[in-house]
């Protein structure tokens, strides 16, 4: 099992044609995504060469999702297009088979546009929203695996550890912090550095504990909001697996942005030292340098008598 | 982005929200001009500048650091007051809980006339980031910090979320009103004003719109006596001329802006070891470390997903433009983009910039074994770690940093 995407999901690619969308989509095909087709609005019925794959591109995605019966979809739009393309695969997914995942890559994506965006897809229960501003999903396989986004899948392998993150590049380094004590991931999803985003670190969590194939989490957080404290508080209650945390932004200045939209201190609220503090009282074990990610996971493992 | 209130209030009286009459003033002469004009026997005499706590701000000479005058914002009850405060806000440096020691150099004033206020009131509008939608916050408490209106008497502070599908109702604008205590005419007038500043907020791609104080005036009518705004930078495609019309460079860091537009994310801090770094999370991430071993990180910055040759250049440039960096991590992750090509760019920029300050550089993920070993193979003063804690150890040991 892994959570929400299978090894063998099948993919449709939004914004398949533009620059994007054909490099990260071969680079998906070559890790061994199955890509059923991508959507290009006024270039249906040409196809595009993936790898040597010839894949169909649709007008829209309820034609593409009534040919091709996909899981899921990805969106590599640009920003001022990339809302709607989210609220079109939602109402896609939802009128022909009820549900799907969307994981939207885009980054810069305007605040407002997000929170339609988000209320839209909430109002359709099978559908589930990542990101944006995100590294995508991934699920390892033994050979190959599930990849929906821009990670480089060749780092991760297929295993019981879940990792949750609102970071690429960091999440990269848990993912390799993990293989470093021979662990593998079953599923690791980036949810994006955005003030308003899609699935958060608590509906994470709540899959990852369900799951039977994971057995523990890496959750990565950062400055700005209160996720990180909500998901504590709601890990106390409900987690019986062992997290591993961290939090970024420690030594970043109030008030000013840090790269991500989200990663604000404002007013005072949103500090790494609360997050942190939050984690360490939910009995979150947490590390205090991405390096030390490895080491805490396993001496987690080892309490839990997991090694 | 921010604009400054004497901006805001002007979209603000465009947008149809109730302001006093007021002028925006870069000399005393214009100053007293303003007076004139206003025909007000009262005026406010407000410093402009991107940060708050003006009126319980300090100015000083720029020169000598010398105590000028205590109070960003003063009350003027003649033309004498007005020359006398306008001289003493302009060309002066205004230090306030908000802008850090090094205050900000004046360049902008706002002469506002006086209106008599019978209440004072806060207001503010922002996106909720949990509950994802708009948040209207008000409060009875006007002209106090809101965070401590939230902190010792919350049930002053009354909220309302907008159904991003629904927009803001009618039911809920005269809740908010009769929350704050409104009636008659005052209720009547707050029930227009609230929904013209929502309006505004969704129109403009607000990412905040703060009004401290909104006030009832003796005649009953609802108005900004203040207004700071700021933009959500991800909607500036929607709004290209008008936000470079509004933009004043002369209050943002001159290297944040150089990198802002080099496509770089970079923030100014007061430590001596740079960063170089490909996403944010391991850029934060990195400055933690530095500080965990010691050291004090000179910068954020973050290159995004391509480190090639001519972002390493441009980042290596802005980090060196500050005087205080004594060293340099570079920190990155190999993703789609291999270590070896990140490598050779590394070395590229430190031969082409003739780079003499110590540099660290920590590679991981993608060929890193091949960008290490072609590192190791340079005779430049460059120093190859493998994780980042070994990069932040060196780079600190290196500065001569550390206690």
């Amino acid at each position: 099992m892994s959570i929400w995407i299978n090894e063998d999901a099948k993919i449709l690619v939004q914004g398949i044609t533009g620059k994007q969308g054909m490099f990260h989509a071969t680079m998906m095909v070559e890790y061994g995504s199955n890509i059923v087709g991508g959507v290009t609005p006024g270039k249906g019925g040409q196809s595009v060469d993936l790898s040597g794959q010839k894949t169909p591109v649709f007008d829209s995605m309820v034609e593409a999702i009534q040919v091709t019966k996909a899981d899921a979809s990805v969106i590599y739009v640009p920003p001022p297009f990339a809302a709607e393309a989210i609220m079109e695969a939602a109402e896609a997914f939802e009128e022909a088979q009820g549900g799907g995942v969307i994981v939207c890559i885009t980054e810069g994506v305007p605040t407002l546009d997000m929170v339609r965006a988000v209320a839209y897809v909430n109002s359709r229960p099978g559908v589930r929203l990542i990101g944006p501003n995100c590294p995508g999903i991934i699920t390892p396989g033994e050979t190959g695996g599930s990849k929906i986004g821009i990670m480089p899948g060749h780092i991760h392998a297929k295993g019981r550890i879940g990792v949750i993150s609102k970071s690429g590049t960091l999440t990269y380094e848990a993912v390799a912090q993990t293989t470093s004590i021979d662990e593998g991931q079953s599923t690791c999803v980036g949810i994006g550095g955005d003030p308003v985003n899609g699935t958060g670190f608590i509906d994470c969590l709540a899959a990852f504990e369900a799951d039977p194939q994971t057995v523990a989490v890496v959750m990565i957080g950062e400055i700005g909001g209160s996720a990180e404290e909500d998901a504590a508080a709601w890990a106390a209650e409900h987690m019986s697996k062992p997290i591993v945390g961290f939090v970024a932004g420690a030594t970043a200045p109030p008030g000013k942005r840090m790269g991500h939209a989200g990663a604000i201190i404002s007013g005072g609220k949103g500090t790494a030292a609360e997050k942190i503090a939050a984690f360490e009282a939910a009995g979150i074990h947490v590390a205090n340098d991405p390096s030390e990610i490895g080491a805490v996971l396993l001496n987690a493992l080892k309490e839990a008598g997991l090694r | 982005m921010n604009i400054h209130e004497y901006q805001a209030k002007q979209l603000f009286r465009e947008a149809g929200v109730n302001v006093p009459d007021g002028v925006h003033c870069t000399t005393v002469e214009e100053a007293l001009a303003a007076y004139q004009k206003l025909g007000s026997n009262i005026v406010a005499v407000k410093s402009q500048i991107h940060a708050g706590g003006r009126g319980k701000g300090v100015l000083r000479n720029p020169e000598n650091g010398e105590l000028v005058m205590e109070g960003g914002v003063k009350i003027a009850f003649s033309k004498e007051d007005v020359q006398t405060y306008s001289k003493n806000i302009l060309g002066n440096i205004l230090t306030t809980k908000q802008t850090g020691e090094a205050g900000r150099l004046v360049r902008h004033l706002y002469v506002e006339a006086g209106c008599e206020i019978a209440h004072e009131y806060y207001l503010a509008i922002m996106v909720d980031r949990e509950e994802k939608s708009v948040l209207i916050m008000a409060s009875t408490e006007g002209g106090m910090n809101i965070e401590e209106v939230a902190e010792e008497n919350p049930e002053a502070l009354h909220r309302i979320h907008v159904d991003p599908s629904a927009g803001l109702l009618g039911f809920q604008k005269r809740n908010l009103g009769q929350a704050l205590g409104l009636t008659g005419a005052a209720l009547k007038s707050f029930f227009k004003i609230i929904g013209t500043i929502y309006q505004f907020f969704i129109d403009q791609d607000c990412a905040m719109v703060e009004i401290n104080p909104l006030v009832k005036t003796k005649s009953d009518e609802i108005m900004a006596l203040d207004a700071k705004v700021g933009f959500d930078d991800n909607a500036d495609f929607r709004h290209r001329q008008l936000r470079a019309d509004l933009r004043d460079l002369a209050e943002e860091d001159d290297d944040e802006v150089a990198a802002s537009e080099a496509g770089l994310s970079y923030v100014k801090l007061d430590g001596q070891i740079g960063c170089l770094v490909n996403g944010a999370g391991l850029a934060m991430a990195t400055m933690d470390v530095i500080k965990l071993y010691g050291g004090e990180p000179a910068n954020f910055l973050d290159v995004g997903g391509g480190a090639d040759e001519e972002a390493v250049t441009t980042a290596f440039g802005i980090i060196l433009n500050d005087p205080n960096v004594k060293g340099i991590l570079i920190n990155i992750f190999g993703g789609i983009m291999r270590c070896d090509i990140i490598a050779r760019g590394v070395i590229a920029a430190t031969e082409k910039l003739e780079l003499n300050v110590p540099l660290v550089v920590r590679l991981s993920g993608t060929n890193f074994e091949q960008g290490r070993a072609i590192l190791k193979a340079t005779e430049l003063n460059i120093h190859s770690a493998e994780t980042l804690a070994e990069g932040a150890e060196k780079i600190v040991a290196l500065v001569g940093g550390g206690q």
